[in-house]
Parts: C-alpha cells; structure tokens; sequence
C-alpha cells in the first residue's frame, strides 16, 4: 500500500518479463510443430510411401530396359535391387539420417 | 441400401459414369469424380472470387482467410525455394487450394473423394515432376544433371551412386502420389469401418447399442483426425512441390 506508484511498476514489469517467457516458450514449440509432421501416423505414411517409390520406380525402371534390350530377367534384378538401395537412401533421407546432397555440394563449390 | 451395402467400406471410391462419351475408342465419360473436381475448381475459384472482390483495407472475415492462405503459400514458397521461386506461385497456390478443397469435401457425407485415386494424385505429382524437369533442363541445360552426381565419391563408385540417385529422383512422383492417395484412402476406410461397428453392434439389442458408444466416440475422434489429415496432407503437397522446384532452381550449378 505504500510503495504504491513502485511497487505498481515492479509488478508490471515483472507481469511483462514472465508475459515475454511463456510467448518464446510457445513460439518454440510452435516451430518445433511446424517442423514436424503431426501425429505418428503420417510419419508412418511418409516414411512407407518413400520405400515403396523407390522399389516401385527401381522395378518399373527394371521392366522397361529388359523389354527395349531383351535381357530378362536381369534388368528387373539389378534395377530392382538398386531400388530397393535408392528406398532405403529416401527412408534415411526423409527421417534425416542422412544430409541431402544439394546443400553441402553448394558449400562445396562456394569455397 | 441393404444392410451389407452399407458397411461395405469400399462402396464410396466407385466410380460412376453420369454422361457416357466416348472418343476414338476411349472412355472418357464424365464421371462422379469428374463431377467432384469440377466442383473442386469452381468451389475454391468461387470463394477466392468472392472474398477478394470487395478489396477493403480492412478485411472482412472472408477477405483475411483468402489473404491467410496467400501468404502461407507465399511464406512456404520463399522458405523452400527462395525469392526466385515465386514465379511459381500460380502453380503452387493452385495445386494447394486444389487438394485442399478436394479433401475436406470428402470430409463431407455422400460426397466422393477425388484424391482417394492414385491416377488423380499420380497425375499431380507428373505435373509436378514434368515442371521441375523441363525448366531444370531448360534453365541449367545439362549441369541439370549434377542433381544426380554428388561430390566427394570415388570414381569406382560414381555409376553405382549415380544409379541409385536417378531411381531416388524417380520415386519422388511416386511417393508423393502414393502418400496423398494413402493418407485419404486409409483415413476414410477406417472411419467407414467404425461407423459400420457402430450399425451393426446397435443391431444386436440392449448391449450391443451400450457396446456400440465405443465405436461411436472413435469415429467422432476420427472425423477430427481426419479433417487435420485434410488440411496437413494439402500442406505436405505443397511444401514438397517448393522442395522440388528449389532442385530445378538451384541444382547445385
């Protein structure tokens, strides 16, 4: 009751420091939200429909060169095994195991 | 509707043909999925319109959601494929707007989900894909395919690597196909299934109807999932676009 003009001004002022607290606070975990994806279940979504592409596009790619070339079965061997190689780079890829390669190569050539 | 007509969870993705047309021995017959990507366009066409055609400085509800998902689209663009990208943004807005719309009007009952097909989504993400590809090689020539050459690998390697590169970039339609189609497909049969619970445990009498709140109370938690599957899917659509599009930009010169 004394202090009444200071203590008025302390209070605000810390009502205004805890105020700027919480509003980071929460703006970081609404960063780390947007980064990424909601629930688990689309995380399995993603990271399923990235391994399927690639065996799928490794086998496609497989079919059509033995049918120009005439070398079945071989080509859908060697191409689907190198898709199932590419998956697995797009899985790593897309849980962030592993850098993408455009980003560092810039820095390279930067130098 | 017969009682096995109704739970059947696949019953809503037919296709129907409403106007028959055929030319030069192909269908192409105006069908329910055409009818519903008709009313995509022209629903979101419409709402763009109407909201911004009155163009006041302070804007009205209407008017600020239209503005809201500009700059989302404008922010998502400039992140993923800085200033230079923005010359894609009619395409980019487009194709977020499209799905968007698309899967919340299959949130709506009796309506169908036209990106619950993957030639649908498969014939976006060519688009895409085709994009990025003809304006990499149009913009960059041959250094395009550096894409696929990463630095610092030993020579014995680089066919190998290479390989696995181009099939890693061939996937990339397919993925981005598979997951909109997947997540929209999924997410609607598994809300059928309970729904169909729910009809045929409160078919069975007094215990069936207490047992069917279970199933009931799941499928309202999931109608709201599904409406967050909605809108994240049409986001994830278009933050992959602008990561693609950054390739065809700025493909490691």
């Amino acid at each position: 009751m004394e202090d009444g003009e200071d203590g008025l001004d302390r209070r605000l002022n810390e009502l205004g420091e805890r105020l700027a607290e919480r509003k980071t606070a929460a703006d970081r975990a609404g960063d780390k939200a947007r980064g990424a994806d909601k629930s688990a279940y689309s995380q399995a979504i993603k990271v399923s429909s990235e391994f399927v592409a690639g065996i799928i596009a490794g086998a496609l790619i497989g079919y059509l060169v033995d049918w120009l070339a005439g070398t079945t079965p071989w080509g859908m061997i060697i191409f689907l095994l190198l898709g199932f190689c590419a998956a697995v780079l797009n899985v790593m890829r897309a849980l962030g195991m592993v850098a993408t390669p455009q980003p560092k190569k810039r820095g390279d050539e930067k130098k | 509707m017969s009682a096995a007509d109704k739970v059947d969870p696949i019953h809503q993705f037919h296709l129907k043909e409403l106007v028959h047309i055929e030319f030069g021995g192909l269908n192409l017959s105006f069908t329910n999925s055409s009818l519903f990507m008709l009313l995509t366009v022209v629903a979101a066409a419409a709402f763009l319109y109407f909201t911004t055609s009155s163009r006041a400085l302070v804007p009205g509800r209407g008017q600020s959601v239209a503005e809201m998902s500009y700059e989302f689209v404008a922010n998502m663009l400039r992140d993923g494929a800085g200033s230079h990208g923005m010359k894609f943004f009619p395409l980019v807005f487009s194709l977020f707007m499209f799905v968007l719309v698309a899967n919340l009007f299959g949130m709506i009952p009796y309506f169908f989900t036209v990106t619950s097909h993957i030639i649908v989504t498969f014939a976006l993400a060519i688009l895409v894909i085709g994009i990025v590809v003809l304006y990499g090689f149009y913009k960059h020539g041959f250094h395009f395919l550096n894409l696929f050459v990463p630095s610092g690998v030993p020579g014995v390697l680089l066919p190998l690597v290479v390989a696995i590169e181009v099939i890693s970039f061939l996937s990339r339609p397919i993925s981005l196909s598979v997951r909109l189609f997947a997540n929209m497909l999924a997410g609607h049969i598994t809300l059928k299934v309970f729904a169909g619970f729910v009809f045929s445990l409160g078919s069975l009498g007094a215990i069936g109807v207490a047992g069917a709140i279970l199933p009931l109370l799941m499928a309202v938690a999931l109608t709201g999932l599904e409406f967050l599957v909605a809108f994240l899917q049409a986001y994830v659509f278009a933050v992959l676009t602008c990561m693609y599009l950054n390739d065809a930009l700025h493909p490691g010169h």
